[in-house]
């Protein structure tokens, strides 16, 4: 005999359960449709790995020493295509994060602001690369443009998430002293925001560094574009030297960031 | 000397900031922007004809891209299959290796130590490198295919999966575990009815989002081999045929915000 009681079960509504069990038969459609039509060829793939293994991998990891001087120069124009993408990115989004902001401006502007940068934000970045090596010719400008555009709308939408989450209260006692628009944004609304755009600013440029390295891929300046001459050839001594550059600039930089940071906030 | 310093306090209002702070911003913003103008410098340096070449052809991109040729859209639905199929399969495989990779790695559910240290110093080296030359380097291996793509984003989603997750498992609250240890239950009792409980939504939306990340790397790692639609991108490119290109991009980005939308909706329902 049951000397206890167990809580009662908790009742859950009807349309939750609806809902769940129309969740999980979507999620069985998509697996099922993935596994019935996806075209991997496991045996084949095989074959060339036990063909290859011995031709890439012991390669990676005896990196070719006498190209470093032509890895480090394009090193440095990686990391300075991902510093004005950046540089530029930032400024731009600082109008646009405003715009964005539902307690900055009228609904409808807003609105269209978010879609504007939500737009932006879809595009990967190599996708604007190419659009932008066709534009301005495969030249490290293009890479700029790119990662200005998709940077832009990143820190557009974190930057309007920002302003949305600022003490109102602050902006109406100003407003209540007598104090027009512009002085509202200089003594109310900017000293709080700053501090986060730049620290959002400094970790976008974290994410650059790693994007600016490979958009030479399509031909838009930097590392990528030999990595891309180094895969072609087959190179695979050269790739891991390029690699290991990539891997020591990246983590110097993560670490150089995440100090200013948290000086910063 | 006192009564005039008092009085110049009097009538002059304290600066919002102090005067070695101001000059301190002065000089980093001067420093950032000689940095700038260097580095555009340093890069359009190597640039074919100059600046103003380069805004002319940007007029000239709309006339080469418009209008996009939507006649092969029913050739390209099979490639797009293909890259959310290599997005689905990554992401589930990725997320069934990370869980116990993830234990492994946070403070205080991992049994040994050491095991912490290796698996956290292994995975942050795996997410210094960018998909697409894991990407380049799987190709290398594998030959071109799905197959490579696929392996480049487990192997990417891994790195980011088990940071997300073993940070969430790190600051979970410890009572409900300590209790379950203390009448008697074991690692494994901890972990499935103390811990899952709690982390479980958290590492859905984790998965969810990383899905969308790989749903937008997977677009693009076909540009080097790795399947799906950025190798038909790419061949179309590569014969300069530019209409073709722009209708491909319009259906990435159609199927892009389509998945973020759903998976966003997914979100909504789980959480």
């Amino acid at each position: 005999m049951k000397d206890y009681v167990l809580p009662p079960k908790k009742r859950r509504p009807l349309k939750k359960v609806i809902k769940t069990v129309l969740i999980i038969l979507f999620v069985i459609v998509i697996y099922t449709w993935t596994i019935l039509s996806v075209n991997i060829d496991l045996v084949r793939a095989m074959e060339r790995l036990v063909k290859n293994f011995n031709v890439v991998i012991p390669q990676l990891f005896s990196p070719k020493w006498s190209d470093s001087g032509e890895v480090i120069d394009k090193m440095i124009e990686t990391i300075l295509m991902a510093f004005s993408g950046t540089f530029m990115a930032t400024i731009l989004a600082v109008p646009l994060g405003f715009m964005a902001a539902k307690n900055m401006t009228i609904r409808p502007v807003s609105l269209v602001a978010k879609w504007f940068l939500s737009a932006v934000r879809s595009f990967p970045e190599l996708i604007l690369a190419i659009l932008f090596v066709v534009a301005v010719g495969p030249n490290a400008f293009a890479g700029i443009l790119a990662i200005t555009v998709h940077s832009m709308g990143m820190l557009g939408k974190l930057y309007s998430e920002i302003i949305e989450s600022i003490d109102m209260e602050i902006i109406d006692s100003i407003k209540a002293n007598g104090a027009n628009r512009i002085q509202v944004l200089f003594y109310g609304v900017l000293p709080q925001v700053i501090p986060e755009f730049l620290s959002y600013a400094i970790y976008r440029f974290e994410i650059d560094i790693r994007s600016s390295s490979i958009l030479g891929i399509v031909g838009a300046g930097g590392i990528g574009q030999m990595i891309m001459f180094a895969s072609i050839n087959r190179d695979w001594n050269k790739m891991s030297l390029i690699l290991l550059a990539i891997i020591i600039v990246v983590t110097i930089i993560d670490m150089i960031s995440s100090y200013i940071r948290k000086r910063l906030v | 000397v006192l009564r005039r310093v008092r009085k110049q306090h009097k009538t002059k209002v304290p600066a919002l900031y102090e005067q070695k702070v101001k000059i301190q911003v002065t000089m980093i913003t001067f420093l950032i922007i000689g940095f700038y103008l260097f580095s555009m410098y340093w890069t359009q340096e190597q640039t074919p004809g100059n600046f103003k070449n380069a805004l002319f052809n940007l007029t000239n991109l709309f006339q080469k891209f418009f209008p996009p040729n939507f006649r092969i859209l029913s050739s390209v639905w099979k490639p797009m299959a293909d890259t959310i199929q290599m997005a689905i399969i990554s992401t589930t495989i990725a997320a069934l290796l990370t869980i116990p990779l993830a234990l492994l790695g946070s403070r205080n559910i991992t049994p040994f130590k050491p095991i912490y240290f290796i698996a956290r110093a292994s995975l942050n080296l795996i997410r210094l490198i960018p998909e697409m030359v894991l990407a380049i380097v799987f190709v290398g291996i594998f030959g071109v295919g799905v197959i490579s793509g696929v392996i480049a984003l487990i192997i990417f989603s891994l790195g980011v999966l088990s940071k997300l997750i073993s940070e969430t498992i790190e600051s979970v609250n410890m009572n409900s575990l300590e209790a379950i240890r203390a009448s008697g239950g074991g690692l494994l009792q901890v972990i499935f009815f103390g811990l899952f409980p709690q982390v479980l939504p958290q590492i859905t939306s984790f998965i969810l989002y990383v899905f969308e990340v790989n749903v937008r790397a997977s677009v693009v790692l076909g540009l080097v081999g790795a399947g799906g639609i950025g190798l038909m991108l790419e061949r179309e490119l590569k014969f300069y045929n530019y209409p073709n290109v722009m209708a491909i991009i319009i259906v990435i980005f159609v199927v892009v915000i389509g998945i973020e939308y759903m998976s966003n909706k997914l979100r909504e329902a789980l959480l």
